[in-house]
């Protein structure tokens, strides 16, 4: 099978346009997967599907990743204009100093789908897309049209992390109840306080019991 | 108010046989609790392999496995009762006919088992419905399902039918129906039937 590299430069060729990343993986399993742009998806997926070479038939797995904003710290150089006496008159000298800079980037919800082969026996080949936020911009292009085995798994990334799959034929709940209202697989996702009764409780468990207790004695829930 | 055992004993060398309305009834009872065909999850084949010839539940007279809520004594809750699936098992407890009776079979169907903090998942069937045996066990062996059959005809020997220890199904003040859980926006509404289940002492 082709590498990454170089399906990456198939897709290009064959799609204009198309944004294709490659994310290495430095485990020892090695494997790369390529983060492509929602604009031209389906495109790619469809060049990926019906390439004699590629020949992807098989969409085995589709699943979400939800990265939360991240603080990054950098260090950076920076040249600033210092006023300073120098001998006895007083001068404008450049100066160069390191500085850390923090600033956040904004998390985004990630679907990743594996494709494999039956025809030629090869793969996994997988493909992430990400989200432009987590809140409200979460909408990404459905593969159920290229393949059909996405539309269950789409629906359950759709009820599980709050990712809207545009062009799904029928994108409803399929776990939790259709009145149900969060995503609990998404990392802030905050559990009913039903903790009343803990016989064992550790950790976690615990912590959310010794609250729920406090709850209680301070007249916020009923038992 | 039971028959006196000697006078029992020589009425019956003479051919006579004496008994009570209470002992009948209840022996009728106990010999014949059709269970519901209703399984849940894993619990539900040690469930049908009780019924098989090698542990052979027929002995109990519960062999009768019924498709219909209205036809079952007995509901096994043979299983993880997922937060979607407990308004459909409270609701076939209400079509269930007087006198019923439930075994919460397993960790998970007592108090939500290894998946207990999960958010799927009830935490016990006893938060909407009265549960008269449990037994523990991931999952537990036939025999544990046969000792809880033989726990429930104890119990269902003992029962009077008249007085206050009276069955609730001939107690007319008894509540025959219990409120089906209605999915919320977070978790089902309300979390637990006050009437059934209270926060159980922690003794340590």
């Amino acid at each position: 099978m082709k590498s990454v590299e170089e399906i990456k430069t198939a897709i290009q060729a064959a799609v204009p346009g198309a944004a294709v990343k490659v994310i290495l993986n430095p485990s020892v399993s090695a494997q790369h997967s390529l983060l492509i742009g929602a604009e031209h998806a389906v495109e790619v997926a469809e060049f990926l599907r019906d390439d004699a070479e590629l020949a992807l038939d098989f969409l085995s797995n589709v699943t979400g990743v939800d990265w939360l904003d991240k603080e990054v710290a950098e260090k950076v150089k920076v040249t600033r204009q210092v006023p300073k006496m120098v001998d006895g008159d007083e001068q404008v000298i450049e100066e160069t100093v390191e500085e850390t800079r923090k600033h956040v980037e904004p998390g985004y919800l990630e679907a990743v789908y594996h494709l494999f082969s039956v025809a030629k026996k090869h793969g996994p080949v997988i493909l992430r897309m990400r989200t432009a936020n987590r809140t409200d911009q979460v909408e990404l292009p459905s593969f159920t049209p290229v393949w059909r085995s996405a539309e269950f798994q789409e629906r359950e990334v759709f009820d599980l992390f709050g990712i809207v799959f545009e062009g799904h034929p029928d994108l409803r709940r399929l776990l939790m109840w259709d009145e149900f209202k969060d995503h609990p697989m998404r990392r802030d996702y905050v559990e009913p306080d039903d903790f009343e009764y803990e016989p064992t409780p550790h950790d976690e468990v615990l912590k959310r019991a010794q609250e729920h207790k406090a709850k209680v004695a301070a007249g916020e829930a009923s038992q | 108010m039971a028959v006196d055992q000697n006078l029992n004993i020589e009425l019956g060398k003479q051919g006579v046989f004496v008994t009570t309305i209470q002992d009948l009834y209840n022996w009728g009872r106990r010999s014949s609790i059709w269970p519901m065909q209703f399984g849940l999850a894993c619990c539900a084949i040690e469930m049908i392999a009780t019924t098989m010839a090698r542990y052979d539940l027929a002995r109990f007279g519960s062999e009768v496995f019924r498709p219909s809520p209205r036809q079952a004594d007995l509901m096994i809750i043979s299983g993880t009762v997922t937060k979607k699936m407990a308004p459909q098992v409270v609701r076939l407890y209400n079509q269930m006919a007087e006198p019923r009776y439930v075994i919460a079979m397993g960790a998970c169907a007592i108090s939500g088992g290894p998946f207990k903090q999960g958010y799927n998942v009830l935490k016990g069937i006893d938060r909407y419905i009265p549960v008269d045996v449990h037994i523990p066990g991931c999952p537990p062996r036939p025999e544990a399902l046969i000792q809880a059959f033989m726990t429930l005809q104890k119990k269902i020997d003992e029962q009077h039918l008249t007085g206050q220890e009276r069955p609730r199904h001939l107690d007319e003040e008894a509540p025959g129906e219990f409120p089906v859980p209605k999915f919320g926006e977070h978790d089902l509404d309300p979390p637990s039937n006050p009437g059934t289940w209270t926060v159980p002492k922690i003794i340590q």
